[in-house]
């Protein structure tokens, strides 16, 4: 890449002396190659992370950008406001709802994407779909497929006689929130999916193969050798899941805009719409702040599974 | 063992392995059609015609009106898509390329140059990974209006690295871990510096490994929607995630046949080129997780 190495001919031996002695200093060298990275990280993730934390203390708005301390006020309007409370109990059920699923169904997909059979490579592709379309427009394909009027699923069950009249996907509360809980999952299976795969292919096939030469049935195999030795594993995706459940917005805003009446409003969209559609940064930032603790557990809860990955 | 108990066994393994073959493939048919679903109404939809899509009694999964082309040839000539695209595009490339300049050599440094800080630093990068723009929008939208940047692409290519970094500087341990250390060794030996060996040796190697950090940080550089939504507004500059639902609607009026051949026109390459190194992202994510 950028980084060349000195020339050995057609250079003055002093010189080349002294640069190997410099592009040989491990400890020089891993700086080097380490801190543009670290630069540009602290400067764009970890400074805006402590500007945010500066913000939801301040009175900033769109229209105002000067910065006047205004202390806890913003908590409390936040604290006053039934929409955040709502917004907070919709990112708790979105999030443990998602995760269940997304290692129930995940871990069934996983085992059948590592199984051998024909046409793999077109059920891998057709899978993957969900995971590798940018998600702002695989919702819309859902916006569509839950439309009021022509939902073809409505249709399906208009032509089997379950309903008469259509369901009104992201209508009715109940409705909605479980559609978009139906759309979390099913983005995110696949993506659960690989992860366990990659567990899954890491178990010594003679572990498998002994205990079916000991005469362990596959459910029996499932349950005493697969899901313990690939719990970390297992872990890790269904946080991964988590990670992306409750801190993503982009589902609620195409399909719902977070209606009707907030019922699947989350913390993500609610402190967009304070924040950027509501100009009100300080408002936005301590909203969105509640991420932060949900966030730390899941991160210190990742890296402990995959201590205990190193033991095994 | 006497023959027939022997012939018994065989046919019971027999039995359970056509059982577990066909529990395969209704496990595999249904996974595909619950996950490529909305993609196959989206492609039925992009090619009919109005009389026929919007009529509550038509079967919706047929055509009863022969296709049309009209709303795909309406993508591409009467809306920004093709900007949308463009802007996808580049601003995809050089994200993927300050991603593989910044996060390639922290990379090696975490995986290679063992320093007592290792460690902690890798852990301390992954966590930036888990850092979502959900949190930082608000903030970051300050320093892209300080650095001149507002409504241009340039914010979202100043911005999107903090993603594709350390998932790249991740995914990259992982792979030059797998390279063996004495390749480096030897060449050092040879008389390369650690230098030299880095880049003609241990670059050629990791080829693999970068190929796949290319399709990921692209991939992840596509799909962002929040940063795009809160720092670009001007139609012409967006790139397709937040182009697509906003150009295609119009007040209440959603051109549903163009927005849905829009969503397969991006959803079908992306996931081919994916699919591709989709075993190298496996073995990839196994070393850089086990092993990290």
């Amino acid at each position: 890449m950028t980084q060349t190495s000195a020339p050995t001919a057609a250079v003055p031996e002093v010189e080349v002396g002294q640069r190997r002695r410099l592009a040989d200093r491990d400890g020089l060298l891993a700086w080097v190659f380490l801190l543009p990275s670290v630069i540009y990280i602290v400067a764009l993730a970890a400074i805006p992370f402590f500007l945010a934390i500066a913000f939801s203390f301040s009175d900033v708005t769109a229209g105002d950008p000067s910065f006047d301390w205004v202390g806890l006020r913003n908590y409390a309007r936040v604290f006053d406001d039934p929409v955040f409370w709502q917004s907070l109990r919709n990112t708790v059920i979105f999030t443990a709802i998602s995760m269940l699923l997304i290692v129930l169904l995940g871990k069934i997909l996983a085992n059948v994407l590592i199984a051998d059979f024909r046409g793999k490579w077109l059920v891998r592709f057709l899978v993957l779909l969900p995971w590798t379309t940018p998600v702002a427009l695989s919702t819309i394909a859902w916006l569509w497929l839950l439309d009021s009027v022509f939902s073809p699923i409505d249709w399906v069950l208009r032509e089997v006689g379950v309903i008469d009249a259509n369901m009104y996907w992201l209508g009715e509360p109940d409705l909605a929130i479980a559609s978009v809980i139906l759309v979390h999952v099913w983005r995110l299976v696949p993506l659960a999916a690989v992860i366990m795969m990659a567990g899954l292919v890491a178990i010594p096939r003679d572990v498998q193969e002994a205990a079916e030469v000991d005469g362990a049935g596959f459910w029996r195999r499932m349950f005493e050798i697969t899901i313990p030795l690939t719990m970390p594993i297992i872990a890790v995706a269904a946080l991964f899941g988590a990670i992306l459940t409750f801190t993503d917005m982009t589902v609620v805003y195409v399909l719902t805009r977070g209606g009707p009446t907030n019922s699947t409003q989350v913390l993500a969209s609610w402190a967009f719409f304070r924040g950027i559609e509501g100009g009100d940064v300080g408002q936005g930032a301590a909203i969105a702040l509640f991420l932060f603790p949900l966030l730390l557990a899941a991160a210190v809860a990742i890296l402990r599974s995959v201590r205990r990955m190193e033991v095994t | 063992m006497r023959a027939a108990e022997v012939e018994r066994m065989r046919r019971q393994a027999r039995r359970r392995h056509i059982a577990s073959r066909v529990t395969v493939y209704v496990l595999a048919a249904m996974a595909a059609l619950f996950a490529a679903g909305p993609f196959l109404w989206a492609a039925i939809t992009a090619f009919k015609e109005n009389r026929d899509l919007y009529r509550r009694d038509n079967n919706p999964f047929i055509f009863n009106l022969a296709p049309t082309r009209e709303h795909v040839d309406y993508l591409f000539t009467s809306t920004d898509f093709p900007t949308f695209v463009w802007n996808t595009l580049w601003v995809g490339l050089l994200v993927t390329a300050i991603t593989l300049g910044l996060g390639l050599p922290a990379a090696y440094s975490l995986a290679r140059l063992d320093r007592p800080w290792s460690g902690p630093m890798a852990i301390a990068i992954f966590f930036v990974y888990l850092v979502p723009p959900t949190l930082l929008f608000l903030s970051l939208s300050r320093v892209v209006v300080a650095a001149g940047l507002q409504d241009k692409t340039w914010a979202l290519i100043l911005v999107y690295p903090t993603i594709t970094i350390p998932v790249s500087v991740w995914l990259l341990m992982g792979f030059l871990r797998a390279i063996p250390k004495d390749i480096e060794e030897q060449a050092m030996v040879d008389g390369y510096s650690r230098l030299g060996a880095f880049a003609r040796i241990v670059l050629p190697l990791v080829f693999p490994g970068i190929v796949a950090v290319v399709v990921f940080a692209f991939t992840l550089t596509a799909s962002e929607f929040i940063y795009a939504l809160a720092f670009v507004s001007p139609t012409t500059e967006k790139p397709i995630s937040t182009g697509v639902p906003t150009a295609l609607v119009r007040g209440d009026v959603f051109f549903w046949q163009s927005l849905q051949a829009a969503t397969v026109l991006v959803a079908v390459p992306i996931a081919l080129v994916f699919n591709l190194f989709l075993n190298r992202f496996i073995a990839g994510f196994t070393m850089g997780a086990v092993k990290g």
